[in-house]
């Protein structure tokens, strides 16, 4: 037995034993590092087998695309029947929006994204101009989905439905929450009794009561307060629920950002002679906003996926619409199928909105790590 | 002129003008609001009393936890509806406890694969409405679940169909309280041997295995008591009796759909409440308990937990506090909860929107606030003491 004998320093470096990484190594510590941990991979192995090979077999391979009927559907093949999507999907998409009409939806939406893009990344190439289409969006798009103006015709509220209608309350209500939550916020946290007591009563009052209870205020009580006479619109009324809403929930989110901004901050605005306003306006607020903005966000999906529960008070959004077509005798029983394809639409949007918010997160965070 | 502009450049009495014009503001408002809705009550005839509560509700509910029938008060059916939200509250949380730790942890374990499913659960039931989950589910029940003549048979005892699940129903007889007994003085035995024990660790440092002795004296006893006095507990099972089951415990399509969907939806949260609650204690802490020669379990019960409890129980009970909200969509499905019955059915018969949507809004406001309240003296409690 030889020893070889090395200068000090001069040792090789030896490769790292095998099975610790690569392919194998990234395994062995993964999945098989212990006992229960590769009991854990087996079970999950089982899990997702089963889990492939029932659910992708009914979704995809075994499903009916097109048909008459459920009972053609059963006919054809025992998967998923997709023909109730199908047949109706301009209703899912549209409500009953004219068909000669949908156009004007088509652009509004397709403008919204160029309308969105320069408040979502602040690092766009000329968002300045852009800014300002984004400023008169709202007008844009109110002109022409509504009509009424330049000879576009005047559609009815109550033809409004489907994705079209689950994106118009999202967005309104997300756009119209941020700065009366702001406001809020801001009242809570004021020195002046009266403000601070008022903002506090209307948030406790708004996160304590169930949204549905809202909306059937919205749609059946919120005429009384009017003066006599006045009739607005079920989606107008809805829309305010809904702002006011989740406007309560952004104050709490916002407030929580205010309270962690330390108070050496207040002190060195008073120090520069700042006021309140140019203190909130350039130390408080940008601050604020940047620690709650993962809060905000949620809260945001939390409105965006609440919009289904105007089915309840007889809004044709996709659930009512989804609704309909299962009460239907020929799509009877349905359900799943319906039901799964609405809710493959806000997983989407919404897990779309959660990774910006990640993004963004990111992105902002300026502290050292 | 100087006097008022002094009066507005004081800081004190400026404050107090803009409080008094917000408060001549928001009361002119009010009474602009009283005004229209008296003014509107008058054009349809109409006043604001609560006498409607006590006459007779003439609708059932196939539900109730306290003896209804249609003859009685729209008041005591306001009162079973709450109580069937309180039901369906419970069952949702204590599944959604149950399912959200156990997907917390699995989502923090070192196993890739475990932990990437159950990402992918949280991520699907979360980003999708609660009213969906519950419509889903529903439809599961209703329309895949054979009929009850054809019911999925588990062992002869439980029995599925869309008519609602069937369940054995414990039925107790003479001797019964001989069992009670032996369990009140099982329960006080191990609190008293707990806090013995705890004495004499902390004294002398010696330690009982405290947990083993509780839980076989916990189980021992009653069961002990149990075959003395005769087996007084037996089991009714549901039975078929022409198209549907007779006997046994009940579970309407309804209520499971409705436990299902909250309990799976907020479960998918708590998850993410108890991850960011173990990830938020410091990795220092860990090492340095793990450096002291504690084993894995002890790491975590002794070390761990106690800190991330600080941070988990306040989103937790929020979220039990959404939960017990969200089970209001139960109107969707036609579970009689309280805004199905009072600000539901009732509503409609009395034509009352005013009072029956008051009463309803205050109760849930009422829990609420009073669910904050605590949550707030526990905060208190807990807090890190700043020095």
């Amino acid at each position: 037995m030889s020893t070889q004998m090395y200068k000090p320093g001069s040792y090789p470096n030896l490769p790292p034993p095998p099975g610790t990484v690569g392919f194998y190594g990234w395994i062995r510590n993964n999945l098989f590092s212990s006992i229960s941990n590769t009991l854990l991979t087996i079970v999950s192995v089982v899990l997702v087998y089963y889990l492939i090979d029932g659910i992708i077999g009914w979704f995809l391979f075994d499903a009916v695309f097109d048909a008459d009927s459920k009972i053609e559907c059963r006919k054809i093949n025992d998967g998923a029947c997709w023909a109730v999507i199908t047949r109706r999907v301009g209703q899912f998409v549209y409500g009953f929006y004219p068909e000669a009409e949908r156009w004007r939806i088509n652009i509004s939406f397709l403008t919204m994204f160029i309308a969105f893009a320069p408040l979502l990344y602040p690092d766009l190439p000329k968002r300045k101009w852009l800014l300002w289409f984004s400023g008169i969006y709202p007008f844009f798009a109110f002109i022409l989905i509504n009509g009424g103006f330049f000879g576009l015709a005047k559609i009815e509220y109550s033809l409004f439905g489907g994705f079209m209608l689950t994106v118009i309350l999202g967005v309104t209500g997300i756009v119209c929450s941020l700065p009366i939550g702001i406001l809020l916020a801001l009242g809570r946290q004021s020195k002046l009794t009266v403000v601070r007591t008022l903002s506090v009563c209307f948030i406790e009052f708004m996160r304590g009561v169930p949204l549905i209870t809202l909306l059937f205020v919205a749609s059946s009580m919120l005429n009384y307060f009017m003066p006599p006479g006045t009739n607005f619109s079920i989606l107008v009324r809805v829309i305010i629920m809904f702002t006011f809403f989740s406007a309560a929930y952004i104050a709490e989110v916002i407030r929580g950002g205010i309270q962690a901004i330390p108070k050496g901050q207040y002190e060195a605005a008073d120090a520069l002679g700042m006021n309140y306003w140019q203190t909130t306006r350039f130390i408080t607020l940008p601050q604020a906003l940047k620690i709650s903005i993962p809060g905000i966000m949620n809260t945001f999906i939390g409105l965006y996926k609440d919009t289904t529960l105007v089915v309840v008070i007889g809004l044709l959004d996709p659930l009512g619409i989804g609704r309909a077509a299962l009460a239907d005798t020929k799509w009877n029983g349905l359900s799943t199928e319906t039901y799964l394809f609405v809710a493959l639409f806000f997983f989407v949007s919404c897990f779309a909105m959660s990774r910006y918010s990640l993004w963004l997160e990111n992105k902002l965070n300026t502290e050292n790590k | 002129m100087s006097f008022l502009s002094n009066i507005w450049r004081n800081e004190k009495s400026r404050e107090i003008i803009v409080q008094i014009f917000v408060l001549l503001c928001i009361g002119w408002f009010l009474s602009w609001l009283i005004s229209n809705v008296d003014a509107n009550f008058k054009a349809l005839g109409k006043d604001i009393s609560f006498e409607f509560l006590f006459i007779p509700a003439g609708y059932d509910i196939n539900q109730y936890l306290i003896d209804y029938n249609n003859r009685d008060s729209h008041l005591r059916a306001g009162i079973v509806g709450l109580l069937n939200t309180g039901l369906v509250a419970v069952f949702g949380i204590i599944l959604a406890t149950v399912l959200g730790i156990s997907l917390g942890i699995i989502r923090l374990s070192k196993n890739w694969l475990a932990s990437k499913i159950a990402y992918w659960y949280i991520e699907f039931t979360r980003n999708v409405p609660i009213l969906l989950h519950i419509l889903l589910w529903h439809g599961i029940i209703i329309n895949t679940l054979p009929h009850p003549r054809k019911a999925l048979n588990l062992g002869d005892v439980t029995f599925l169909s869309n008519r609602g699940f069937y369940i054995p129903k414990p039925l107790t007889e003479n001797g019964i309280e001989l069992v009670y007994l032996f369990l009140v003085i099982a329960i006080i035995f191990s609190v008293l041997f707990f806090k013995y024990a705890k004495k004499k660790q902390d004294l002398t440092g010696v330690q009982y295995p405290v947990f083993w002795i509780n839980f076989s004296v916990l189980i021992s006893l009653p069961l002990i008591a149990f075959f003395i006095s005769g087996m007084p507990i037996s089991l009714e099972i549901p039975a078929l009796k022409g198209f549907n089951f007779r006997g046994g415990m009940h579970m309407s399509p309804e209520l499971a759909a409705l436990t299902f969907a909250l309990g799976i939806y907020t479960a998918a949260f708590i998850a993410e409440i108890v991850r960011a609650g173990i990830l938020a204690v410091d990795k220092g802490q860990r090492e340095a308990a793990e450096s002291i020669g504690l084993k894995s379990s002890k790491v975590m019960k002794l070390v761990i937990l106690p800190q991330a409890r600080r941070v988990i129980i306040p989103p937790l009970t929020s979220q039990y506090l959404n939960l017990t909200k969200n089970s209001s969509l139960a109107i969707a499905i036609g579970y009689m909860d309280l805004v199905a019955t009072l600000g539901g059915i009732s509503l409609n018969q009395t034509g009352r929107e005013m009072e029956t949507m008051v009463i309803v809004m205050l109760i849930y406001l009422s829990v609420s606030l009073s669910i904050s309240a605590f949550m707030n003296w526990y905060n208190n409690k807990v807090k890190l003491v700043g020095r």
